[in-house]
């Protein structure tokens, strides 16, 4: 996009009819570091790419804990993102205290969303700069909310956002058929491989990515460093470039596991790194 | 002279005429209600009686409402406070139907709710002076509460208020059992009602019972329940009672 003379203020239209601002703030998400999020009938996973500015810093947190049954991953100002969280943190709490009952996820994107609607119509204001991937279970099963700058919010079986997030995309667009009926495990592997495909060939490490879980019978939380190595290890999803040698024996466990998403996961270590 | 004296605006909380908008005492006032959980749902019961101090004055007052799809609201206490409770459960059925998404809310929802907003009356010295029963099924679930005019609230298998205390609840502490029929929790309930008319005097003979299940709500038309005043003790109630007249 390039500069114009309609793009100063939220509050002005272009005659083509878009809100120049408001697109701009969706391009500040699609800078932020990737987050993804996948759902079968009873769990939900969130993931994202952790990385830190220097190796003397630590990395930002973009995964939040809203309630026991609703989690949140953030891609672009994550400041934003973090005054978003707190919102819905204070709904939820709210509800629960008045009602002793868990804010319905659906509810809880609505409100987020008209709150974003809002800083699209105030000339004092901007609109805020993050995407959020809600998760959350309510009474009618698992759900995976985006919601935009825009103050748009959108129902997903899996999604990504942030940069390189089409990479994940691709990969989560030829499985989510199968997310439905897959297991827990099932779904974080899935979760890690497509956070994989973000990184572009990096080795995939348990220290550069977070992932949370989120479903029924389980309350939403941040995996452990250590357990989400175990599982990077168990599911052999390691970094291209890493010895074809490596990868029969990749097969061959990955075969293990159900279904015929397996397959398809195991051929493709077979291939060239995908240069986007 | 105090030149300086501040004004209160009319509707003020504070100084002397906020004490005349404090509720003092109740005026016309419904008695007993008795609820059970049984096999499918809740059964209610409450008699149609409103009464001015000790004059039995309105007969035909419905102390239970149905609320929402999922419950049923039974109060005893200040008829008018009650009316007010159902504007402001009106409302928030209406702003949960808004939504028009797949969640609704619930019988323990709207308890909790309630509980909240008598305990908040209470804690400003201005409360509904309302002893409330809140029952209802959802997705299977059935749930039996009951919220006062301070705010103390529970749940249990069978509540009752008022009166229905001491009269109701230590009969159904006999005989109340998981998975009553219809008719059985029926007739508890009537033995219960027929104890409270013969002892309690602000009771009136012509009550309604109350259904609610997965499947909805009912309400009965009134009706009486046969009574025998003919027994012995009835006949001459003070003897071996000393010092009664």
């Amino acid at each position: 996009m390039f500069r114009n003379q309609y793009d100063t203020d939220v509050t002005t239209w272009s005659p083509a009819g878009r809100l120049f601002q408001v697109e701009y703030a969706m391009e500040a998400v699609k800078q932020g570091s990737a987050a993804i999020g996948l759902r079968s009938k009873t769990h939900i996973v969130l993931g994202c790419v952790n990385k830190a500015n220097s190796e003397l810093s630590s990395h930002q947190k973009k995964i939040f804990k809203v309630d026991d049954h609703i989690g949140v991953a953030i891609a672009g100002l994550t400041a934003d993102g973090r005054v978003l969280s707190r919102y819905m943190r204070n709904e939820c709490i709210n509800y629960s205290f008045t009602y002793e009952s868990p804010l319905p996820v659906g509810r809880l994107v609505v409100q987020l969303a008209d709150k974003a609607q809002v800083c699209t119509q105030r000339s004092w204001k901007r609109p805020y700069g993050v995407g959020l991937l809600v998760a959350g279970l309510d009474e009618s099963g698992a759900h995976l909310y985006y919601n935009c700058p825009s103050g748009n919010y959108f129902e997903y079986q899996a999604f990504a956002i942030g940069s390189r997030s089409q990479a994940a995309k691709t990969y989560l667009e030829r499985r989510f058929e199968n997310f439905s009926d897959s297991s827990r495990d099932d779904l974080v592997k899935d979760a890690l491989m497509a956070i994989r495909e973000t990184l572009q060939g990096e080795t995939l490490k348990s220290s550069i990515c977070t992932v949370a879980v989120v479903g029924v019978g389980e309350p939403f939380h941040i995996l452990e460093q250590e357990t989400v190595q175990q599982m990077i290890d168990a599911f052999e999803i390691v970094g291209e470039q890493e010895g074809p040698a490596a990868e029969p024996d990749a097969a061959a466990a990955a075969g293990q596991e159900a279904a015929a998403a397996d397959q398809g996961g195991s051929t493709e270590e077979g291939v060239a790194p995908m240069d986007i | 002279m105090n030149f300086m004296a501040s004004k209160q605006p009319e509707n003020s909380l504070l100084g002397p005429e906020a004490d005349s908008q404090r509720t003092l005492y109740p005026y016309v006032t419904g008695t007993s209600v008795v609820a059970l959980k049984y096999k499918d749902g809740i059964l209610m019961a409450a008699d149609m009686g409103g009464s001015y101090g000790s004059t039995l004055r309105y007969k035909s007052v419905e102390r239970i409402k149905p609320i929402g799809k999922h419950s049923l609201l039974g109060a005893s206490g200040e008829i008018s406070d009650f009316q007010e409770i159902l504007r402001y459960l009106d409302e928030l059925i209406l702003y949960d139907n808004m939504w028009d998404d797949g969640n609704s809310l619930g019988p323990k929802e709207v308890h909790n709710y309630l509980t909240r907003v008598m305990y908040n009356r209470r804690n400003k010295f201005n409360p509904l002076w309302n002893s409330l029963v809140l029952g209802g099924v959802k997705n299977g679930q059935k749930y039996l509460g009951t919220v006062s005019m301070i705010g103390v609230n529970f749940e249990d298998n069978h509540v009752a208020t008022g009166f229905g205390n001491h009269l109701a609840r230590p009969i159904l502490r006999q005989e109340w059992h998981e998975n009553l029929s219809y008719e059985d929790g029926v007739r508890l309930l009537e033995k219960c009602m027929r104890v409270l008319l013969y002892r309690d005097r602000s009771a009136i003979n012509k009550l309604q019972i109350a259904k609610i299940t997965e499947e909805g709500t009912t309400i009965s038309q009134p009706y009486s329940l046969k009574t025998y005043w003919e027994f012995s003790a009835f006949a001459n109630p003070a003897q071996g009672a000393v010092g009664t007249w």
